[in-house]
């Protein structure tokens, strides 16, 4: 516990980032160094281009929007809550946080449902709460590459708006984005096992 | 039951007598040479094949048999019943035969009845599953099979120490060992068998099924090296002896693998070269495999392994190049030849164990084995469990492990390596053979029938079985990347990284080398998904609305002329925009919020399946009116300039209707026109040619087929007499697909969705003008024309009869020719058929028949017209006009009214 203890009283409000993420001790640790290790000039905080240095997200078709969901409304840079808390979306779900968390207490950040907003926020870019037909189309171009057309891009992604579309708006709202996966075992597909 | 019995109880009898025979012969060689013989009796020459395909008949019959109850195999596995067949079977051969026959050769087993199963299971594995859960199979395969023998050898021979095991087996530390071994591996024939019907939920599948396939290498090995180490003896065993046997776990295990995936290289780089010779691609596939099989066979390494390695592998790349249809027959082939591999393997284990020369009962073994392979299963999951729990995501809980441990089936693997052992070398092999026949009995049929209702009263998850949507599959994809990226930024190279790294690997090269270019741009999961749910809802479609094509279809004799055909149309639509059964894209689209679901599947099969096919059937519709006006040229050219503006109005139309694939639309409809311009160029060019409708429909046809299948281009039809006109618009075909490369992609799912008509309008080009196309012409003109489209109609329509008036040969012709393959059916086709020269009563029978077709969509209609007296006749053309408007008032008040 020595060196642990060390590090971990060199991360700032340690306490309550671990209160808010539900991350373990040594994850925070982990994080953090990794944090440091992002930081490229020591400045304290992440920026855009930082993240973007990292190798395999430049080849990652979502990369990019991954990036952008570090910087919530337009921020240039991310300390570390900010960094972990993002993070903590992916902790897989164990099963006393469901049991023991209270009524009044938010919603744990990762959550079946915060895990499924984090991916809804991906498709949707104008936050105007809706994957509209034409952000579908983005997502889909961006996601299958050059082998299928643009028409059958468009096809597909008219389908797959109408498809999940249950009120006619044309577009997909959180509410049917949750419903198009209800069967899905979003706890289990949107968490990584080191992020205990 | 009988049945099946049947051809077997002369089995033996012939094959006795068969046998007598040849002694004879050899014996009288003096005798003069007999003359001909009208007929003679020749068993033994076929003996072989002729038992082979007898016993795989009688197991198909059995299996027959017993489906013929679903209580029974609700209740019962299938193996269970097989297995006890087998037992009768065999116990009626040994009465009959005085000696036990026809038994479970290692050899046969091994050589031709396990690779079926084994390649059926690798190939079709979720491999994503697999390779998700990898780490668990592999631990349970290797640690847990080399656990299982070892402790269970062990406590045998504790046993034996003990003084439990009678003295008379014989056999020493070495011995129990190799038994150990055998009877250790969990069998994937047996495993396969049950677990396919109990329908556990996909992960605990996947693992016990995996760890089934993948113990084999480590069965194997053990069971070689242990083997060898009988031989040797255990005196003569040096420690180097116990590190080369280490070694060949390795050697054997990975060897196997490398050996199924080279093959799988091999298999996915042939089929992208087999474009013209698509019949082999089935055979292509099996061949391959077996090929694996048999040389990691030669090699001695896990063939079993080599199998499936080769199956996973390859799967991706070949079911992209390969056409759909040899992909429908490599499924089916598989899963028939593993079927019967497993019924034939299952039956002659049954009938192995009736052979008491071979066994030697004792209660101590039997017993004690019988406990340890339980006990020592459910101890080494439980232990596995828990130190794999530490790295999993998703902790096997205790009610997986207790199916885990239970589902420990024993089969026909370890059956055939007993049966392999050396009498001389072990000499308790009897006491072994007894043994592990128990063992597989007890476990496949005490244990398959218990394991469901354990299932069930566990409450195990079972596996839900839901369609795939495009959101699912798009959304799934997402949270890969997302995951991979997550793991960049946590600076974790996990399960994801090295997925994702193998992805890309797969795509830049792999894919690339192994596909072909056209299949290559297809392939993406998301369109195939797309595709596939295409071809689903098409499907559908037909399966549903079959019913509604034919009423129309047998009613379309009566209509007289293309008056009634617009009307028809509109007034389908009107009553179609009043009653819940909505059609028309139209109306979707524009009243669509208080719409159910259906409507919305109908829309997007609309959209997306049907409108190449109504194209289709617009060309059909064409080709038969050209067949029918073959004579005069003039007649012709003046039809296909009508069918050429017919066609423009569709797309105009479609154009206001659809808005998705206006692109691909249009194109089509330009080649569309210049096929149908080429024609008349053809025809023009070449008067002295004798141009029967026969030829020209013939034409027209490969055009059809060409972009049905663009693979299947004009090789077939060049034999023909019209060779000029086919290979002038072949290649016109190719070049356009060439350049429009999107446009052929789009097409494909609606080019599956009227198979029948156009197979049989390959074989049969002229008679396809009739019945089927007719009946589609028919469906399309009343339901789905749009209202705008009545112009169009009306034009060409009335242009069409101005011009075809005066030979008088066009109205009766077009009747002349829907009546043809109805009247049978009928009878008021004929009755019908007088009042084609009288336009106006041609209105009603359409109304009588729109309602007919809908009848259940809305029950009312119907009633309402049979309040009317003069509908209960059975000719409509009774009907006044007058009564037809009122019904029209009818029909707008309740359009208004909802």
């Amino acid at each position: 516990m020595g060196s642990r203890g060390s590090h971990a009283a060199l991360i700032p409000d340690a306490d309550s980032i671990r209160r808010e993420t539900g991350f373990s001790q040594a994850s925070l640790v982990r994080l953090y160094h990794r944090f440091r290790a992002l930081d490229s000039n020591k400045k304290g905080y992440l920026s855009r281009v930082d993240l973007q240095q990292i190798g395999a997200l430049a080849v990652n078709p979502l990369g990019d929007r991954i990036i952008d969901s570090f910087f919530p409304d337009g921020n240039l840079r991310v300390e570390f809550p900010g960094f972990v808390r993002v993070l903590a979306h992916f902790r897989p779900v164990d099963e006393e946080d469901t049991g023991t968390r209270g009524p009044q207490e938010p919603e744990p950040l990762n959550s079946r449902m915060n895990k499924l907003r984090f991916a809804f926020q991906l498709y949707d870019q104008d936050r105007d709460g809706k994957i509209s037909r034409h952000e579908m189309l983005q997502v889909l171009r961006l996601m299958v590459g050059v082998q299928v057309t643009e028409e059958q891009l468009e096809s597909i992604a008219d389908r797959t708006v109408q498809e999940a579309d249950e009120d006619g708006d044309g577009a997909v709202s959180f509410l049917e984005f949750t419903k198009s996966l209800e069967k899905m075992n979003i706890e289990q597909k949107m968490s990584i096992r080191i992020l205990k | 039951m009988l049945r099946a019995v049947l051809p077997l109880l002369g089995l033996p009898l012939a094959g006795a007598a068969a046998t007598e025979e040849p002694t004879q012969e050899p014996g009288s060689p003096g005798e003069p040479p007999p003359g001909l013989a009208l007929f003679r009796w020749q068993w033994h020459e076929v003996e072989a094949p002729y038992l082979v395909a007898l016993w795989i008949l009688v197991a198909s019959l059995a299996k027959i048999v017993f489906h013929l109850s679903r209580k029974v195999t609700s209740l019962v596995p299938e193996s269970c019943l097989l297995i006890l067949l087998g037992l009768v079977l065999g116990g009626i051969v040994l009465a009959v035969a005085k000696k036990a026959e026809y038994q479970l050769e290692p050899g046969t087993f091994f050589l031709f009845l396990l690779p079926p199963i084994v390649l059926d299971s690798g190939y079709f594995m979720p491999s994503r599953l697999f390779f998700d859960n990898l780490g668990a199979i592999l631990t349970y395969a290797v640690v847990g099979t080399l656990w299982n023998a070892f402790t269970t050898g062990a406590a045998l021979w504790g046993l034996q120490q003990v003084g439990f095991v009678a003295p008379r087996v014989q056999a020493a530390f070495l011995d129990f060992l190799l038994f150990g071994s055998l009877i250790s591996a969990v069998d994937p024939v047996a495993v396969l068998a049950v677990f396919e019907e109990v329908h556990v939920n996909e992960t605990l599948f996947i693992i016990v099924f995996g760890e089934s396939l993948l113990n084999d290498a480590v069965t194997v090995v053990l069971y070689k090296v242990c083997n060898s180490f009988v031989e040797m003896g255990s005196a003569n065993v040096q420690a180097t002896d116990y590190m080369k046997g280490v070694a060949s776990l390795f050697v054997v295990s990975l060897g196997g693998a490398a050996v199924g995936l080279v093959f799988a290289f091999l298999l996915a780089l042939t089929t992208r070269f087999t474009k013209r010779v698509r019949i082999i691609e089935p055979l292509l596939v099996f061949l391959f495999a077996y090929a694996a099989y048999l040389t990691a066979e030669m090699a001695s390494l896990s063939a079993i392994l080599a199998v499936t390695m080769c199956g996973l592998g390859c799967k991706k790349y070949v079911e992209a190049n390969i056409s759909h249809k040899s992909r429908t027959t490599v499924k089916y082939t598989m899963k028939t030849l593993a079927s019967c591999a497993e019924t034939v393997i299952f039956m002659l284990l049954g009938i192995s164990a009736v052979d008491s020369s071979k066994w030697a009962w004792d209660s101590g073994l039997v017993l004690g084995t019988l406990f340890f392979i339980l006990f020592f299963r459910a101890l080494g999951v439980v232990l596995q469990t828990w130190v794999l729990n530490q790295f999993r995501l998703v902790p096997l809980d205790k009610i997986d492990q207790v199916v885990m441990s239970y589902g420990g089936l024993r089969g026909a693997v370890a059956f055939a390596l007993v049966i392999l052992l050396d009498n001389t070398k072990v000499p308790a092999k009897d006491y072994f053979v007894a043994t592990t026949i128990v063992v597989v009995f007890f476990t496949v049929i005490v244990q398959g029938l218990t394991i469901k209702p354990l299932v069930k009263w566990l409450k195990v998850k079972r596996s839900e079985h839901h369609k795939p949507t495009l959101n699912q599959e798009l959304h799934e994809h997402t949270f890969d990347h997302i995951l991979a990226a997550v793991e960049d930024v946590v600076g974790h190279h996990g399960y994801h990284y090295w997925r994702d790294r193998w992805e890309q690997f797969d795509k830049k090269y792999l894919s690339q080398l192994l596909m072909r270019r056209s299949a290559y741009r297809i392939r993406d999961q998301i369109w195939d998904v797309y595709y596939r749910l295409n071809i689903r809802d098409a499907i559908s479609f037909v399966d549903q609305g079959g019913h509604v094509l034919c009423s129309t279809g047998l009613t379309l004799p009566s209509m007289p002329s293309r008056n009634s055909v617009a009307e028809t149309s509109v007034t389908n639509l009107l009553r179609e925009s009043g009653s819940g059964a909505c059609l028309d894209l139209q109306v979707i689209d524009t009243v669509r919020s208080g719409r159910d679901r259906e409507d919305a599947v109908m829309h997007h099969l609309l959209c997306g399946g049907l409108y190449k096919p109504r194209r289709r059937y617009k060309a059909s519709c064409s080709r038969h009116l050209i067949l029918e006006d073959a004579q005069e040229r003039q007649d012709k050219e003046i039809f296909q300039q009508n069918m050429k503006r017919r066609l423009e109005s569709f797309k105009s139309t479609k154009h206001n209707i659809c808005f998705t694939k206006s692109k691909p639309r249009s194109r089509k409809a330009g080649s569309k026109k210049k096929n149908a311009v080429a024609n008349t160029a053809a025809t023009n060019g070449k008067p002295p040619r004798d141009l029967g409708f026969q030829d020209t429909a013939a034409v027209i046809l490969t055009v059809e087929s060409e972009e049905e299948e663009e693979s299947d281009s004009s090789e077939t039809e060049k034999e023909d007499d019209e060779g000029i006109i086919f290979v002038a618009r072949a290649t016109n075909e190719v070049l356009q697909e060439g350049k429009v490369s999107g446009s052929l992609e789009v097409c494909p799912s609606p080019r599956i969705i009227p198979p029948s008509p156009t197979c049989a309008e390959k074989e049969l080009p002229w008679k396809s003008g009739q019945g089927d196309l007719a009946v589609f012409v028919s469906s399309e003109t009343t339901k789905i024309v749009p209202v705008d489209m009545q112009t169009g109609w009306n034009q060409s329509i009335s242009s069409l009869e101005s011009l075809a008036s005066p030979p008088c040969t066009q109205a009766p012709t077009m009747t002349h020719l829907p009546p043809h393959p109805l009247a049978a059916e009928e009878p008021q086709a004929p009755l019908d058929l007088p009042s084609d020269s009288r336009p106006s009563f041609a209105f009603p029978p359409s109304l009588a028949k729109a309602g007919r077709s809908r009848s259940e969509s809305s029950a009312d209609i119907p009633r309402q017209q049979e309040l009317q007296p003069l509908m209960e006749h059975e000719d409509h053309s009774h009907l006044s006009p007058g009564t037809a408007n009122s019904h029209w008032c009818i029909q707008f008040n309740r359009g208004g009214r909802l």
